[in-house]
């Protein structure tokens, strides 16, 4: 049985180390193999990038290589998939070979997708690569006050990071001391300034109590050198614009006709891409409605390790994934809170502790084990 | 003859709390074409309030909306 994880990622790196172990005596045999292929040696903790740009972390801190983090039954190559070809259960990479596979898992995820929207990469700071990242931070220290406009484009990945950047930033000059020359105004796409109904509940007063003005259902439509123009007709006067913008899946993904966006159709409880039983995605990848973030590509990962596990060993899956999502919510001011939901059960944040913030900032040194499949 | 039929694409919603219905369908409303139909699922009620008030407010064009077994369907034409 050949299964090819394509991606290494967060999603593909907690399922192959899953999957081995799980599989260790088909492997030792022979009668399984694991075959994951990458577009890169490292393996980057993204989360921390946020870190990374309002000067909390450096970049030297987020990386390992990929091959230290995977189990060693576990072949690891470098060679990006160029294009799938599901039908003929294989895949070509940029070397020319090509893959055979019995069972494949594509965890690709996504990237940012700036210069969808006019404007917007020539002007806004973003946080989703390290060299932007770095360059924010560097931007910001010579920025001495004005008006700072966070804007935020759909899809986004980490539902949590317009707020988060938004609460560091606002650390950030307080640390300055130049909070009283700074106007912040933060925009949301819904007419809410957070998806989550709860954290919006809580984050608007705190908007309120830090003097952050907010506008609700903004959408970016274009972007100039000193405003944002919103699809609703508005418009946000900036002499800083930091965004999170919008999101795609991989050109790949979309090269191979699997998926508008770079997103893949895929079963919400069983991970198969629709039409294959074979084919299975995690992460950003799928076009799945729930949160784009590391823990749904682990929680994802894991149900699915598990299946695959049980499908070679049984002949059939044990389990649903249930939409499971946990997300950490940086707060500012030293600290933290955490929304947890699934399909069934809404998220039911509770008040932001300095418990949870030295909890999240453990985590960011914790990653590592996690991604190995031991937390 | 050509006759132009648009499309209509079902975006599934149901028991879904973020990124929610209504990001969920200004993301695919961005992928659409001009003239595509697209109809959301959401068990979410707030979403029979919210999804209008933005599609009013950027001048797409409200198809249909209604309740089904507790799940709400609202059809939306991309306007431009």
């Amino acid at each position: 049985m050949r299964i090819l994880v394509v991606g290494g990622g967060m999603g593909g790196t907690i399922l192959a180390n899953n999957l081995a172990r799980r599989l260790s005596g088909e492997l030792k045999s022979g009668k399984a193999s694991i075959t994951m292929l990458s577009a890169s040696e490292k393996h980057m903790y993204q989360p921390g990038l946020l870190y990374v740009a309002v000067g909390k972390m450096t970049p030297d801190e987020l990386y390992r290589d990929q091959v230290s983090l995977l189990e060693s039954s576990i072949t690891f190559r470098v060679d990006p998939v160029t294009k799938f070809n599901l039908k003929e259960n294989n895949v070509v990479t940029e070397s020319g070979k090509q893959y055979d596979y019995d069972i494949i898992v594509i965890s690709t995820g996504s990237r940012t997708f700036a210069e969808g929207t006019p404007g917007l990469a020539e002007n806004a700071l973003q946080f989703y690569t390290e060299a932007d990242a770095v360059n924010m931070y560097k931007r910001l220290q010579h920025f001495d006050g004005g008006k700072v406009v966070v804007a935020v484009g759909v899809p986004h990945k980490c539902p949590m990071a317009p707020l988060e950047i938004t609460f560091m930033l606002a650390d950030y000059f307080r640390e300055r001391g130049i909070w009283d020359k700074v106007q912040m105004h933060y925009t949301y796409p819904i007419g809410r300034v957070h998806s989550l109904e709860p954290v919006a509940q809580w984050a608007q007063p705190e908007f309120d109590r830090l003097g952050i003005t907010y506008e609700t259902l903004f959408n970016m439509k274009e972007v100039t050198e000193n405003k944002v123009i919103s699809e609703e007709g508005t418009e946000a006067e900036y002499d800083l614009l930091v965004t999170v913008p919008s999101h795609k899946g991989m050109q790949v993904i979309e090269d191979s006709d699997l998926g508008a966006g770079g997103f893949i159709p895929t079963n919400r409880t069983r991970l198969n891409i629709e039409g294959y039983e074979n084919a299975f995605v995690i992460g950003d990848t799928t076009n799945l409605p729930i949160s784009k973030a590391g823990s749904t590509a682990h929680f994802e990962a894991e149900a699915l390790a598990e299946n695959i596990a049980s499908t070679i060993k049984i002949g059939t899956p044990v389990r649903d994934y249930d939409g499971k999502v946990f997300c950490f919510i940086e707060a500012g001011e030293g600290k933290a809170t955490y929304a947890m939901f699934n399909y069934q059960n809404p998220p039911n944040p509770k008040a932001p502790t300095k418990g949870i913030h030295w909890f999240k900032t453990a985590y960011n040194k914790m990653y590592w084990a996690s991604a190995r499949g031991l937390l | 003859m050509e006759c132009n039929v648009a499309e209509r694409k079902v975006v599934d919603a149901k028991n879904t709390f973020c990124p929610g219905p209504l990001m969920e369908l200004i993301g695919q409303m961005k992928m659409a074409e001009v003239g595509d139909e697209l109809e959301i699922l959401s068990t979410d009620q707030g979403s029979a309030n919210d999804i209008p008030e933005w599609i009013n407010k950027v001048g797409h064009e409200m198809i249909d909306s209604f309740e089904k077994e507790g799940v709400w369907h609202i059809v939306v034409k991309k306007a431009k």
